[in-house]
C-alpha cells in the first residue's frame, strides 16, 4: 500500500484540508464519531478531490470544477440569522407548513417550528446532539457501503459541523408539510451539513428539502440527509436546489426504506454554478415502493449532476425512476442512474427513464442508466432520450398564434411538471412547478431555431 | 381576401407547387381537391407558415398584404387558421390552457384586452356546444389520447373559437365516420359568414355534400389545372383523377 499522498493539490483541497484541521477538535461528536470523521478524512486526503477517471464522478471531475471552497461559516446570532432569512427568497410561495431553519449550516431552533412539531409527535434537535448520542451518533455517520466512501460523503462525515435530527414516532400523520431550508447568507463561506429524519412504523409525512443562497457569492454547501424509513411508513422528500448562481453544492441523500415502506424522492435543481445531488437508496425491506424524480433546469455555464443509485436488497419491491431535464446555454447537465437488485431481491419491479430536452447547440446532457441484476427473476427496465423541442408540437402552438417564446414556456413547463406531479402531492407539486414557471419565465427569449 | 400568385414552393430541394395561382374572396368557400402527391397539403402549409418549405417565387396575399416574410402566429393573429389533417398530441398541456393562451396572444397581437375568465369559459362553452364536444375533454392535455375524430371536432373547435378569417381545412374529412363528418361539417357551415372564407382541401367528393363549395379546383402537379363550380367534384367522383395524374406526368 502506497502510503505517500499526492503533493500537488489544488486550492479547493488545501482549503479542505485547512478547514478539518483547524475544526477537528471543535467538531461537534463522541469519541466513536471522531474515529470516523478521521476515517472519511483520511479517504479524502488519500486521493483528494474525484476527478474523471473515478467512474462514479466521470462526468464531474470536482477536481477540476471545484475551484473555490471558502472557509467554514460562523454561526450567526439569532437576530442576525433572522435577519438573514428575511432577505432569503421563499421558493415556496404560499404553501402552508413548519419550517425547520438552517443559517450557513447552522441549525437555528429558536427561528424553527418546534413546538408545534412536537405537538404532532415529532421531536427536533440539532444534529451536534446526534452525533455526540451513544447509539445514533454511529448510525448516522457509519452509512451503508454503498454511500459511505463515496467522495462527497465522506467530506461530510469528516466536516458536518450541524443540522437537524427528527424523530417521528410511529404511527404520526403529520399534517403540513415539513420544510427544512438552508440558507446561504451573503458570505463567502462553506457549510457542511448532515441532518437525520428516522420515521417511525406507520408514520407519514412530506419534507420539502430547500438550498437557497443569495446571487453573485461564492459559497460551497456540502449538505447530507440521512434518512431511515421505517415499515410500512410513508415518506415524501422533494428536494429544490435554488442555490446562488456562484455557489457550489454537493448534496447526498442517504436513505434506508423498511418493509412494505413508501418513499417518494424529488429533486428539483435549478441553481448553483456547480452542483451534484446525489442519492443512494437501500431497500431493506419486502414488498417497498420506491418512487425517485427529478427535474433539472440549467441554463447559462451552469453545470448539475444528479446522480442516483438505488439497491434493491429485500424481493418484492417496486421502484419508478423518471427524470426530466432542460438545459439551455452553455450548461452541462448528468444524469447518472444505477438499480442494483441483489441475489434474493426476487420478484422486483423497476423502472427507470430519463429524458433530456437541449435548448441550445451548446448545451449538453449526459445521461447514463445502468442496471445492475443478480436475481433471475425480476422485470427491470430503464430508457434515456435526449433532443430537441419537438417542431411538430411547436408548429401547431405557433398556427394558432402563440409566439415561439410563450409556446416553447408552456411545452417545458408540461415537461418538467410530468416529473414533478409524479410526487402526487398537489400543494407541494404546485409550489415546485411555481418554480419551474419562474426558471421559464426568467429564460431569455429562444433564438429561432434553424 | 386571399391571392395566391405563381406560387413555387420546394421541399429540401424537390419542387412541390409550380406556378400555382389562387383567389378567394370574401365570404367564399373554395375547395381544393387532386391526387396524392399534388401537392395539397404543402399548400396549406405554407399558407400557415411553417418553415420547412422554401417559397422560391410568386407571393401570397392575404388582405392585400403578402405574407410570406409572417411568422406563423402573426398569420394566426391576422385571422388564418390551418386544420390540420394530423392533429398534433400535446401531452403534459391541458386543452383549456392551449385556447386561452392562443386566444389571448391574438387578441394581445390584435391589441384587444385578454378575455375574463367566465367571458372566456363562456365562448369555449358556446364553442363546445356547436362541435357536440364534453368540455371534460378540454380539460385534458391537447389531443392526447383522442379518437381521429375527436381530433378533428377538437380543430373545428378552436377554429369557432378563434374566429379566423380565413379557414384552410386540411382533410378534416379523413379518419371521420359518418356522424362525425356530419357535426364536423355542421360546425363549419354554422362558420360561414360573408367576412369569413374558407379553403377546403379534400380527396372525396363527399364532404362536399356537407360543405357546398362556391368553386371547386383540381390540383395537380403543383398547380391549379382546372377550376369550375360544385358539380366538378362530382365529375372527378365518377371519372377519378387519371386525367390529372397523366398531365403530371
Amino acid at each position: 500500500m502506497s502510503a505517500e499522498p499526492r503533493v500537488l493539490r489544488t486550492d479547493a483541497e488545501t482549503a479542505l484540508i485547512a478547514a478539518y484541521e483547524g475544526a477537528r477538535d471543535t467538531l461537534p461528536g463522541n469519541a466513536e464519531v471522531q474515529g470516523l470523521r478521521a476515517e472519511a478524512f483520511a479517504r479524502f486526503r488519500a486521493s483528494g478531490l474525484p476527478h474523471r477517471r473515478v467512474e462514479e464522478w466521470k462526468y464531474t471531475d470536482l477536481r477540476a470544477l471545484l475551484r473555490e471552497v471558502p472557509p467554514l461559516a460562523a454561526r450567526l446570532s439569532e437576530k442576525d440569522a433572522a435577519a438573514a432569512l428575511a432577505l432569503a427568497p421563499d421558493r415556496l410561495g404560499g404553501l402552508e407548513r413548519y419550517r425547520l431553519i438552517l443559517v450557513d449550516g447552522h441549525f437555528m431552533p429558536g427561528l424553527s417550528d418546534l413546538g408545534p412539531l412536537l405537538l404532532e409527535g415529532v421531536e427536533v434537535e440539532g444534529a451536534g446532539l446526534l452525533f455526540a448520542s451513544q447509539s445514533a451518533g454511529k448510525v448516522v455517520m457509519t452509512l451503508p457501503d454503498i454511500a459511505r466512501t463515496d467522495a462527497a460523503v465522506s467530506l461530510n462525515t469528516a466536516l458536518a459541523g450541524d443540522g437537524v435530527a427528527i424523530v417521528v414516532r410511529p404511527g404520526v400523520q403529520l399534517s403540513r408539510p415539513l420544510e427544512i431550508l438552508h440558507v446561504s447568507t451573503g458570505v463567502e463561506a462553506s457549510a457542511f451539513t448532515r441532518d437525520a429524519l428516522i420515521v417511525g412504523a406507520g408514520a407519514a409525512l412530506r419534507v420539502v428539502e430547500v438550498h437557497v443562497g443569495r446571487d453573485g457569492v461564492i459559497g460551497h454547501a456540502n449538505s447530507l440527509a440521512y434518512v431511515d424509513v421505517g415499515a410500512d411508513a410513508r415518506l415524501d422528500w422533494s428536494k429544490l436546489q435554488a442555490a446562488g448562481d456562484r455557489a457550489s453544492h454537493l448534496g447526498s441523500l442517504v436513505a434506508t426504506v423498511g418493509a412494505g415502506a413508501r418513499f417518494n424522492h424529488l429533486t428539483v435543481t435549478a441553481g448553483a454554478s456547480l452542483s451534484r445531488s446525489q442519492s443512494f437508496v437501500t431497500i431493506a425491506g419486502e414488498g417497498a415502493e420506491i418512487n425517485l424524480n427529478g427535474a433539472t433546469m440549467i441554463g447559462g455555464d451552469q453545470h448539475a449532476d444528479v446522480t442516483l443509485v438505488l439497491n434493491h436488497a429485500k424481493p418484492g419491491s417496486r421502484s419508478r425512476v423518471l427524470f426530466k431535464n432542460v438545459a439551455d446555454g452553455s450548461a452541462d447537465g448528468v444524469f447518472q442512474g444505477k438499480i442494483i437488485v441483489a441475489q434474493e431481491a426476487q420478484k422486483t419491479d423497476g423502472k427507470m427513464m430519463a429524458k433530456q430536452l437541449l435548448l441550445s447547440d451548446d448545451a449538453a446532457f449526459v445521461s447514463k442508466p445502468e442496471l445492475e441484476i443478480y436475481a433471475d427473476d425480476v422485470q427491470c427496465g430503464h430508457g434515456s432520450t435526449s433532443g430537441r423541442i419537438d417542431e411538430a408540437m411547436l408548429f401547431y402552438f405557433l398556427s394558432r398564434g402563440i409566439p415561439r417564446p410563450d409556446a416553447e414556456r408552456l411545452l417545458l413547463q408540461a415537461f418538467l411538471a410530468d416529473a414533478v406531479e409524479a410526487i402526487g402531492d398537489e400543494e407541494v407539486g404546485a409550489a415546485l412547478e411555481g418554480v419551474i414557471e419562474d426558471w421559464l419565465s426568467r429564460r431569455a427569449p429562444a433564438e429561432k431555431a434553424q | 381576401m386571399l391571392e395566391i400568385k405563381n406560387l413555387h414552393v420546394e421541399i429540401d430541394g424537390k419542387k412541390i407547387l409550380r406556378g400555382l395561382d389562387l383567389s378567394i374572396g370574401s365570404g367564399e368557400v373554395h375547395a381544393i381537391m387532386g391526387p396524392n402527391g399534388s401537392g395539397k397539403s404543402t399548400l396549406a402549409y405554407v399558407l400557415a407558415g411553417k418553415d420547412d418549405y422554401e417559397v422560391t417565387g410568386g407571393d401570397i396575399l392575404f388582405e392585400g398584404e403578402s405574407i410570406l416574410e409572417m411568422e406563423p402566429a402573426e398569420r394566426a393573429a391576422k385571422g388564418v387558421f390551418l386544420a390540420f389533417q394530423y392533429p398534433v398530441e400535446i401531452p403534459g398541456v391541458a386543452g383549456m390552457t392551449f385556447l386561452k393562451a392562443a386566444l389571448n396572444a391574438q387578441r394581445k397581437a390584435r391589441g384587444e384586452a385578454e378575455l375574463t375568465t367566465p367571458d372566456f369559459i363562456r365562448r369555449v362553452r358556446q364553442a363546445a356546444d356547436l362541435l357536440q364536444m364534453d368540455q371534460e375533454m378540454l380539460r385534458r392535455p391537447v389531443n392526447t389520447g383522442f379518437s381521429g375524430g375527436e381530433k378533428k371536432r377538437n380543430e373545428i373547435l378552436q377554429m369557432a373559437l378563434l374566429e379566423p378569417k380565413l379557414c384552410i381545412l386540411d382533410e378534416t374529412d379523413s379518419g371521420l365516420d359518418i356522424d362525425a363528418l356530419r357535426i364536423v361539417s355542421e360546425g363549419v357551415n354554422a362558420l360561414r359568414s360573408p367576412a369569413r372564407s374558407t379553403l377546403v382541401i379534400t380527396h372525396y367528393q363527399r364532404l362536399l355534400n356537407y360543405i357546398v363549395p362556391d368553386k371547386v379546383h383540381v390540383m395537380s402537379a403543383g398547380r391549379i389545372v382546372r377550376t369550375g363550380g360544385k358539380e366538378l367534384a362530382l365529375e372527378l367522383e365518377a371519372r377519378g383523377y387519371a386525367d390529372y395524374a397523366a398531365d403530371a406526368a
